[in-house]
């Protein structure tokens, strides 16, 4: 094939990010079509972590599917397990004593808090920042450890049982998380002098990676993507489930759509996390963790449902499906950051490389929920 | 409420059971949505416009086997950003031709769910502007969460 002058002036190039790179945290492909340091069109290839949760989920009983929801969003883990029992407990029309109800907003704004501060930390290390991700850890790890006193487990919790907690909280746990929140918050204004104010890391995000409300609404992103770009969606106020409208606290919303509104929004929500942690401390009721009566094996009726939380990433959402037997015959799980990732391509078009990704390290995606 | 003015125009292209619209209104604390609509498949693309023009977001595309009825079902799941409503919209084609209209030019989002729905259930999304596996390997000629796929 000879070279003519056009085919030069035009020339693209096929570059391979992953499905082993540092910038994708976890075994994500795109295919880049690139014009020199600009990218012309970014494919993204899943499904390397495919498990098929969904079947899963049809081919044994409710309880056994549990241990399951821990291994989609690992970050976050305690959001699936909340959405699989809620749609669950609404189908089944299982009620859930109220102290329960409070220590899953507790133990869950817990992990919306590590689950952010891991973000923070990867984020910074994408844009070539490695030190902020130590302090990080430093603070994630006091959560894991107040969680692991509870569930037993660091990162892929199995904590929520239909019509409960399979645990108490103590009086340690109680101390440990009041004394959690004064230390994150006195280590807050250090995040914002450090990282916030940085004028190196301003002068990298701050408009870049612009995703539209409208984008948002065509492609189905929530979480602190559609809340960077404008748009108060939150689960927790839209539809409030368990015991999150007996809270105050508010959505933060920052409307300039780039990379620095979406770090925002996820700084700002670890502060209302504490507030309603604080609050449901304050308030906790005595009584039973789990529900009277929950038969061994479930066996909902007949009909559907729909079931929706506010993940650390989006709106996670869980549809079953029964038909009278042992076994869910459908179960959906809607995962946040696939829904996030399939912007990726149109956003991405047009921008350098290294912006690039920024903008995917900003969507704060786990690759093993996409794929589930 | 954002799903009342919503009624009439899925009135209008629903499937009815003994004349009366499959448009049914349901009680968001027991079924996590708020109208529950019966297409028919060819009409999906009508439905998803009316949707785009009320402002809803798209939630997710999904399938379920009903292998006894020898049918499929494709459930679309919309919200909307400001009321938190949530509209599920279903159509249903046969088990053995499984063919209905992409919504992906209205909904670019649902690109990538039509791609899933069509790996796991093999339903082909015409009109697709890519309709190749996403999640299952580039090869894979199995569709898993058909009734009759032994895992």
């Amino acid at each position: 094939m000879s070279i003519d002058a056009q085919s030069v002036l035009n020339e693209t190039f096929v570059l391979n990010l992953g499905p082993q790179h540092p910038a994708t945290h976890g075994v994500l492909r795109i295919k880049l079509t690139m014009d020199g340091e600009y990218i012309m069109d970014a494919d993204p290839v899943i499904g390397y972590g495919h498990r098929m949760h969904e079947k899963m989920g049809e081919n044994r009983t409710y309880a056994k599917f549990l241990p399951n929801t821990g291994r989609m969003d690992y970050v976050a883990a305690l959001f699936n397990g909340h959405g699989y029992v809620g749609a669950v407990e609404r189908l089944a029309g299982l009620v859930v004593p109220e102290r329960a109800e409070y220590i899953r907003v507790i133990t869950s704004e817990l992990n919306r808090i590590s689950s952010h501060l891991l973000w923070v930390g990867a984020f910074l290390v994408d844009l070539g920042g490695f030190t902020p991700l130590l302090y990080c850890f430093d603070d994630r790890e006091q959560i894991l450890d107040l969680l692991e006193s509870v569930t037993g487990a660091r990162l892929t919790f199995c904590y929520y049982r239909f019509g409960g907690v399979s645990n108490d909280i103590d009086d340690d746990f109680v101390a440990g998380t009041r004394k959690f929140i004064a230390s994150l918050r006195s280590r807050m204004p250090m995040y914002d002098a450090f990282v916030t104010k940085n004028i190196i890391f301003r002068k990298r995000v701050e408009g870049l990676g612009a995703i539209s409300a409208e984008t948002c609404r065509k492609y189905g992103a929530t979480g602190p993507v559609i809340r960077g770009s404008g748009v108060a969606y939150d689960v927790r106020k839209a539809e409030p489930y368990s015991v999150y409208s007996k809270f105050n606290f508010d959505v933060p919303v920052y409307t300039q759509c780039d990379c620095m509104a979406r770090y925002l929004v996820r700084i700002a929500e670890m502060g209302e996390s504490m507030r309603i942690i604080e609050q449901a401390l304050d308030t906790l009721p005595a009584g039973p963790v789990m529900a009277e009566k929950v038969p061994r094996t479930l066996k909902p009726a007949k009909g559907d449902c729909y079931f929706n939380v506010e993940s650390a990433r989006g709106s996670f959402g869980v549809r079953v499906v029964s038909d009278g037997s042992e076994n869910a015959y459908r179960l959906k799980l809607r995962s946040p950051c696939f829904s996030n990732m399939s912007l990726f391509r149109e956003c991405s078009r047009g921008m350098l490389l290294p912006d690039a990704l920024a903008l995917l390290g900003s969507l704060d995606l786990v690759i093993p929920d996409i794929d589930r | 409420m954002k799903t009342i003015p919503l009624k009439a125009k899925f009135n209008e292209i629903a499937v009815c059971v003994e004349a009366a619209p499959l448009v049914l209104e349901t009680a968001h604390a027991t079924k996590g949505i708020d109208l529950d609509v019966t297409v028919p498949a060819g009409r999906v693309v009508e439905a998803a416009r009316i949707m785009d023009e009320a402002q809803f977001m798209i939630e997710a595309i999904t399938g379920v086997d009903w292998m006894a009825d020898k049918q499929l079902e494709i459930v679309y799941d919309f919200t909307h950003v400001d009321s938190g409503e949530r509209v599920a919209i279903r159509a249903r084609v046969p088990r053995d031709t499984p063919e209905l209209p992409t919504i992906s030019d209205i909904y670019p989002g649902a690109n990538w769910h039509e791609r899933e729905t069509h790996d796991f259930f093999g339903i082909i999304f015409t009109g697709h502007p890519e309709l190749i596996p996403l999640l299952l390997p580039e090869d894979a000629r199995f569709h898993p969460l058909r009734k009759d796929f032994k895992a």
